[in-house]
């Protein structure tokens, strides 16, 4: 592994690799993709990932980054050409605030109730209707284009996942999240995300998707229901 | 101020509210940025900073409270995530005073506050986090040597007197 390269490695579904590749991209830095087997990790990620042993893990000067945002946010440091944080502290700490939430209470809802069936599954619906409803809030609150203003940002990043992988939930679930009449800012959002350039020609097949997360959802709301009857 | 969580910390500054406790830290850090920093100023090390704070922020509060608000075996999961957890912590500090190294830093602000919380999470519990790590408690002892740090921290015995309380509200007895 030469010093100077960067090495990414991911799992070609995951949410979380895809805002570091987005990242990556915005700043034109070049970089080598690992791809990983999830259901079968390589020993090269349990090294680098000890910890949590899970993708995305950036190396860089041979140095291992785990934790996506985190990730975002080492980008940002030492590749400074179109920063994805403002300057001004209070706008960063907003910034930071809504990527938080945009991973714990949209994201990690939006997966629940793909993982979870009856009344599990109404209640993380309808969790994650709320927290979009805040979402759409500040969306209104904003009126830019993107979350980072005029240009794509850290929270449009982070947040991404719903322009491109909650459709997919949704189909999978059969269930209704995203109501285009209650959610106008977000749909003008998603418009002009899925719009942009740089992540226009970087997402994950649609088909390759349905299939995977079909597969996995079932498989996990299996798991829930033989641990509750064991 | 807090309209989406509902919850504190709220810090407000110039009439405008910050949230979220590890926000808000970065937040002071970077305000008040010429004196006594918390985060490094290597890319690679504020990671690293970052995802141990991140570690004990999403880990600790939601195990310790598990510790007490469970019972049976639900209740020892819970002891036995919580020691391993504190030996992460500990394998992470190593042989340095501080998780900043020489210096109090952001890590160390992160994990600190909840050593008040350890009298009752080891009531609770049956054990004693200096018998499992001793060095992790070393460190919280180097810590409250600090007057910030030990003018903030609640008394350990009112913390579990709260949560007694706080059992007895719920119907947890």
């Amino acid at each position: 592994m030469q010093s100077q390269r960067v090495w990414l490695l991911g799992f070609w579904a995951s949410p979380f690799v895809q805002r570091v590749k987005w990242a990556l991209k915005l700043k034109g830095v070049e970089y080598e993709y690992i791809e990983e087997d999830l259901f079968d990790k390589s020993s090269l990620l349990l090294k680098l990932n000890p910890v949590q042993k899970l993708v995305p893990v950036l190396v860089h000067n041979r140095k291992p980054i785990s934790e996506s945002i985190l990730i975002l946010e080492y980008i940002d440091e030492v590749w400074k050409q179109n920063p994805l944080l403002p300057h001004d502290p209070y706008e960063r700490a907003q910034a930071r605030f809504w990527a938080k939430f945009a991973e714990e209470k949209v994201r990690e809802s939006t997966w629940d109730a793909l993982c979870s069936r009856g009344e599990e599954r109404e209640k993380a619906v309808k969790s994650s209707i709320e927290a979009l409803e805040k979402f759409e809030e500040e969306l209104k609150l904003k009126g830019t284009k993107f979350f980072g203003g005029e240009t794509i940002g850290f929270v449009d990043l982070v947040a991404g996942f719903i322009s491109y992988q909650l459709p997919v939930f949704e189909e999978v679930g059969s269930m209704k999240i995203l109501d285009s009449s209650k959610f106008p800012a977000t749909f003008d959002w998603i418009y002009n995300f899925l719009n942009h350039p740089v992540i226009k020609d970087d997402l994950p097949a649609k088909d390759l998707m349905f299939d995977y997360y079909a597969k996995r959802s079932k498989e996990i709301s299996d798991e829930k229901d033989s641990c509750r009857n064991a | 101020m807090n309209p989406v969580h509902k919850k504190i910390p709220v810090l407000i500054h110039n009439g405008k509210p910050v949230c979220e406790s590890l926000i808000i830290v970065q937040y002071i850090d970077e305000v008040w940025h010429d004196k006594n920093p918390l985060l490094p100023s290597d890319p690679y090390q504020r990671a690293q900073a970052r995802f141990w704070a991140d570690f004990v922020d999403k880990k600790v509060y939601d195990c310790g409270r598990r510790i007490w608000a469970t019972k049976g075996e639900e209740k020892e999961a819970a002891k036995k995530e919580f020691i391993g957890i504190m030996k992460k912590l500990e394998g992470e500090l190593g042989n340095k005073p501080y998780f900043g190294g020489e210096d109090f830093g952001y890590v160390d602000v992160a994990l600190i506050p909840f050593y008040c919380w350890f009298h009752a999470y080891e009531n609770f519990g049956n054990f004693k986090t200096e018998t499992e790590c001793p060095k992790l408690v070393e460190w919280a002892k180097r810590c409250m040597q600090r007057e910030s740090v030990s003018k903030s921290l609640a008394d350990p015995h009112k913390v579990y007197e709260f949560i007694v309380s706080l059992k007895k509200k719920l119907g947890n007895e």
